[in-house]
């Protein structure tokens, strides 16, 4: 392997001298005192490779010793990934010892003694391809298929098959032989560059499936699709992580993977403690169960931030492989391109615009296209759904990480500094946010399918309702309450009792938090319905205190069980306080 | 003595305002040296080319000055000693008291491995109802003040710290005025609470490079606290937009190219570095905690500039202060103030109708502001905008004031209260349970 020696330094960049061949992109490891830390190569001219270095270089000198690997930065893939709390280099956080980070400490992230039970799904003689399944095992109910390595090309021959029975991960479990009669040995195990994308899978079609988050505001007003992407800007303070949470422990998916880059330790700490104790909501098991959580937070060093982004999205993808849903979240995008423009600077390239690197817009853009919902070689279906989020600098949306992702993800749930004053929470404006799926006419027929064929156009009427709410009330502003005409108001408060009902939600009550489709459809039905009437008012002032408490008698619904006796005793109420004014 | 093993150096290269460079070996990365006698720091090595940060400026430093590497990052003897102390921004007393003995540790050391850290769960109550009711402050929290600079934002801070019933307060002053510095020692010292005090102090008369040690060195003095006696410590950083002056002037000495606001591309990792160092550690590591409140001035109460906005996505919750001028006072204003921490205690550690009161009062004091705007747009107000204007005041008074000093089960009270003298029960949406059992007929 290449050795090197350390020629220089600048804060973590380290210029390295070596003497022989070294990739871009390659790991290396330089010595300094009794630890080496691990760096990559992000840049190399004449004799001199730049590595970026994924921990603090204090003390590191000139003269000191590196030694390349050969390879780039991998993840170590097979059964036990779930549960597991990883840093984003993907060391097991549990298994570093001490209640501080150790620099140059680094850990196993699977365990290699547990015994798996496996069993075959390929037999001798069957030609398999990267990523046929092979066998599989059970992961914390889920069926983790044990597949040929995605870095294998090429087709092979199953040689020999193990029997069901335990093993661990590092056992052989088959042989395959190659075209040319080249025998290879197959564990559990593989390992996979984190840069380049896994795509071991037939076609990509565009997402039509809706994914069931609970949270009206998404699956109602704007759906996200199985394998779609989406963004979530919003300023500090606008509810961005609760959102984020309660979409996590929602959302219909199989896996959940959730990457913590450069954001608080104490939110990270908060998934922790509360994913343990929580309950999927669709098996009844633990949340945890599903989940893998990739925490490098802001104080952890800066390039194994821009890692963990790489690190989450090739987990996610090799779960797909397995035929699975996978939902991956990152919070925040913004961090990682100030990783990216934090390395820029020092690698000292001409800047874009905000001082970010030239190729910013790009980088995004390979990245979403990462996620997707995908038909796998043997037909069966997989998705990756990424949801990121976007911390624009000052609110202000036209800077470079905001508008590079718009233009590549497909949904865009705006969180505005006003509505959440307001506490109207999630305080995502319904107006501004979008989601192309809609437009998409697979989706139209899905949806059409799963709820009916009049839920589009109902959901469109509700924009309406909420767009003319939002003229009347700027009128209003100029004109005065009795500026205008009695019907105004009568629709501005129709546009609040959607709001209220609809759009609002309490991410901290335990009924209202989680809101099924089914009963989405109906609270929807109910109040279009009673949009859609008209009202007998003879001053403005009577419309404000009637709609108050037709909100009131609606919320009081949605905190209820779903048609429990609370909930239909207050609907009940409802009914009759709709005759006294309904024409 | 060590003396004898340090290689001096006398040929300087260049000198910048902040900076110096020289031809030397054998030095680490971050090492501490000095120069003529200044203390400096390597920031740069390019082969046998070395940048030292000179914290005190490079006034008078001449190209033969004398170069003497210590051989180690910059560092903190802690121990018991420490408390009731003051020191400059190098450690070194300035209260005229003899120097510390104890162990030696460097500062800005590692993170807490996250897995290790515990959710913060125990309530910091101060009195102030904008505070405890609104924005409720958890232990292991980090928070700064949003402030103008003619705001009264120390006196706030030193309340806060006496009330919060701390083990140990550490104030860590970044171009405080003198004056500034000898109120809050002052305020300690009449509160009887010196010794539970430890300081590190940079005035507006030191050089402004040396406020870069003051949150390490403040924060390596609480990890000790913290960690090796299990206390529950405060930390108190103000002020921290003078801090990343002090960043930007270093990175611009050394030809970065500035981010937004001429602030460094690095200012989000550097302010996250020093504020994540608040913690609350499990039972299993003693159970200590840091919690960290800090004060970020502003211009004309701008939040987007670099500074602000950068501290608002790393600690969790700001708090602002206004002058109402309703009522005279100045209050926490609950419209922008936030402690993303409060759910964690909010009717878990206070009366299960905090959280549903808490939100029920803002929004009806935000009801309350746009009855205002009408009013000042010379529209005729209705009923209900009155009403909402007479509770804003009550409510300004009563709860938001920061003169306010009661418990948050008297704060609930008064806020259900003013609920039963202004509304009915419909206005205020709230669960009916809670209606039910707190409504004031």
């Amino acid at each position: 392997m290449t050795k090197g020696t350390v020629k220089g330094i600048i804060a973590n960049l380290v210029m390295v001298e070596v003497d022989g061949p070294v990739s871009q992109n390659e790991i290396c490891y330089i010595s300094v005192k009794d630890v080496k830390l691990m760096a990559e190569v992000i840049k190399f001219t004449g004799k001199q490779a730049y590595a970026q270095v994924f921990e603090s270089t204090r003390g590191l000198k000139v003269g000191n010793e590196v030694e390349f690997t050969g390879h780039m930065l991998e993840v170590t893939l097979g059964p036990g990934l779930l549960s597991r709390n990883y840093d984003g280099l993907q060391n097991d956080l549990d298994k570093l010892t001490g209640v501080f980070l150790k620099r140059g400490e680094y850990s196993y992230p699977l365990d290699k003694e547990k015994l798996w039970d496996f069993q075959p799904l390929a037999k001798v003689g069957d030609v398999v391809e990267a990523a046929a399944w092979l066998g599989e095992v059970d992961e914390n109910h889920q069926p983790h298929k044990i597949m040929v390595p995605f870095v294998m090309e090429g087709k092979y021959t199953v040689k020999s098959i193990v029997k069901a029975g335990q093993y661990k991960i590092e056992d052989e479990i088959a042989v395959i032989t190659d075209e040319e009669g080249k025998d290879h040995v197959i564990t559990m195990i593989q390992k996979w560059p984190v840069k380049k994308a896994i795509t071991a899978y037939r076609e990509k079609p565009r997402p039509f499936k809706l994914l069931e988050t609970g949270v009206r505001t998404i699956d109602t007003a704007n759906p996200i699709c199985e394998g779609g992407t989406g963004f979530i800007p919003g300023p500090f303070g606008t509810g961005k992580t609760v959102l984020q949470h309660a979409i996590s422990k929602q959302a219909e998916a199989d896996i959940v993977i959730i990457a913590a880059c450069g954001e608080r330790a104490n939110e990270v700490v908060e998934t922790f403690t509360e994913f343990p104790e929580l309950e999927d909501p669709h098996t009844g098991r633990k949340l945890m169960e599903r989940t893998i959580i990739i925490a490098n937070t802001s104080n952890m060093p800066v390039a194994s931030r821009e890692a963990s982004v790489y690190t989450s999205m090739t987990i996610a993808e090799y779960y797909r492989s397995m035929g699975l849903r996978v939902m991956l979240m990152a919070d925040s995008t913004s961090r990682w391109a100030q990783a990216l423009r934090e390395m820029s600077n020092r690698l000292e390239e001409l800047p874009g615009q905000d001082a970010f690197p030239m190729d910013l817009s790009a980088i995004i853009g390979a990245f979403y296209a990462r996620a997707g919902f995908v038909y796998l070689n043997n037909g069966q279906t997989g998705s990756v759904t990424f949801l990121g989020t976007v911390s624009p600098a000052g609110g202000n949306l036209k800077e470079p990480v905001t508008e590079g992702t718009k233009k590549v993800a497909r949904c865009f749930y705006a969180l505005e500094q006003a509505r959440a004053d307001r506490k109207r929470y999630p305080a995502v404006n319904p107006l501004d946010s979008y989601s192309k799926y809609l437009e998409y006419p697979e989706f139209q027929e899905y949806i059409a399918k799963r709820i009916d064929e009049n839920w589009i156009p109902m959901v469109n009427e509700m924009k309406t309702y909420m767009q003319r709410g939002k003229e009347i009330q700027e009128q209003i502003n100029i004109l005065g309450d009795d500026g205008v005409p009695v019907d105004y108001h009568e629709a501005f408060w129709k546009s609040e009792v959607i709001d209220f009902i609809i759009l609002q939600q309490d991410a901290f009550d335990k009924t209202d938090a989680l809101c099924p489709l089914e009963r989405q459809q109906y609270m929807l039905k109910l109040v279009i319905n009673l949009c859609r009437k008209d009202y007998n008012f003879d001053a403005f002032l009577d419309v404000s205190e009637y709609f108050k408490k037709v909100i009131n008698l609606l919320k009081q619904m949605n905190y209820a069980e779903f048609n429990s006796d609370d909930f239909k005793n207050y609907e009940k109420k409802l009914e009759e306080l709709l005759k006294t004014k309904q024409l | 003595m060590a003396q004898a093993f340090q290689k001096i150096f006398t040929q300087i290269t260049a000198i910048t305002k902040a900076t110096c460079s020289l031809k030397a070996t054998g030095v680490g990365n971050d090492e501490l040296a000095t120069v003529n006698g200044k203390l400096a720091q390597v920031v740069k090595i390019i082969g046998d080319d070395v940048t030292l940060q000179v914290f005190q400026g490079t006034e008078g430093i001449p190209t033969n000055a004398e170069v003497v590497f210590l051989g180690k990052a910059p560092s903190l003897k802690v121990s018991d000693q420490l408390a009731g102390r003051f020191f400059n921004a190098y450690g070194d007393p300035i209260d005229g008291g003899p120097a510390i003995e104890g162990r030696e540790v460097e500062i800005g050391g590692p993170s807490v491995n996250p897995v290790r850290r515990k959710q913060p769960s125990e309530l910091i109550a101060t009195g102030i109802a904008g505070i405890d009711l609104n924005n409720t402050l958890v232990s292991g929290q980090k928070i700064p003040f949003f402030a103008d600079p003619d705001q009264p934002y120390n006196t706030v801070m030193a309340n806060v710290a006496l009330r919060a019933q701390a083990d140990k307060i550490i104030l860590g002053a970044m171009g405080m005025t003198n004056d500034d510095y000898l109120y809050f020692k002052n305020v300690f010292s009449n509160a009887g609470v010196l010794d539970r005090i430890v300081s590190f102090v940079n005035t507006t008369e030191n050089p402004a490079v040396e406020r870069l040690l003051v949150p390490d060195m403040a924060l390596a003095a609480a990890e000790y606290f913290a960690v090796e006696k299990h206390e529950k410590v405060l930390v108190l950083l103000t002020d921290m937009t003078l801090y990343a002056d002090a960043l930007a002037i270093v990175s611009n000495r050394m030809d970065q190219i500035p981010s937004k606001d001429s602030m460094p591309g690095s200012l989000y990792s550097d302010l996250a570095k020093i504020y994540e160092k608040a913690v609350q550690f499990p039972e299993e590591a003693g159970g200590g905690s840091i919690t960290i409140i800090a004060v970020t001035t502003l211009s004309g109460g701008d939040i987007t500039h670099a500074i602000p906005d950068n501290t608002g996505y790393i600690t969790e919750g700001q708090l602002y202060l206004r002058r109402d001028s309703d009522i005279g006072k100045v209050i926490v204003d609950p419209f922008r103030s936030l402690s993303r921490l409060k759910q964690l205690v909010a009717g878990k550690k206070t009366r299960e109708d905090h959280p549903q009161v808490m939100n029920a009062a803002v929004r009806l004091y935000a009801d309350a502001a746009n009855a205002k705007t009408k009013l000042e747009n010379g529209f005729d107000l209705t009923d209900y905008d009155n009403r909402c204007l007479s509770f804003a005041k009550d409510y300004s008074s009563k709860i938001l004031a920061i003169d306010v000093n009661i418990n948050t089960t008297e704060m609930l009270d008064i806020a259900w209260e003013l609920f039963g003298t202004y509304f009915k029960p419909e206005e205020v949406n709230i669960k009916q349970a809670l209606v039910d059992k707190y409504w004031k007929k």
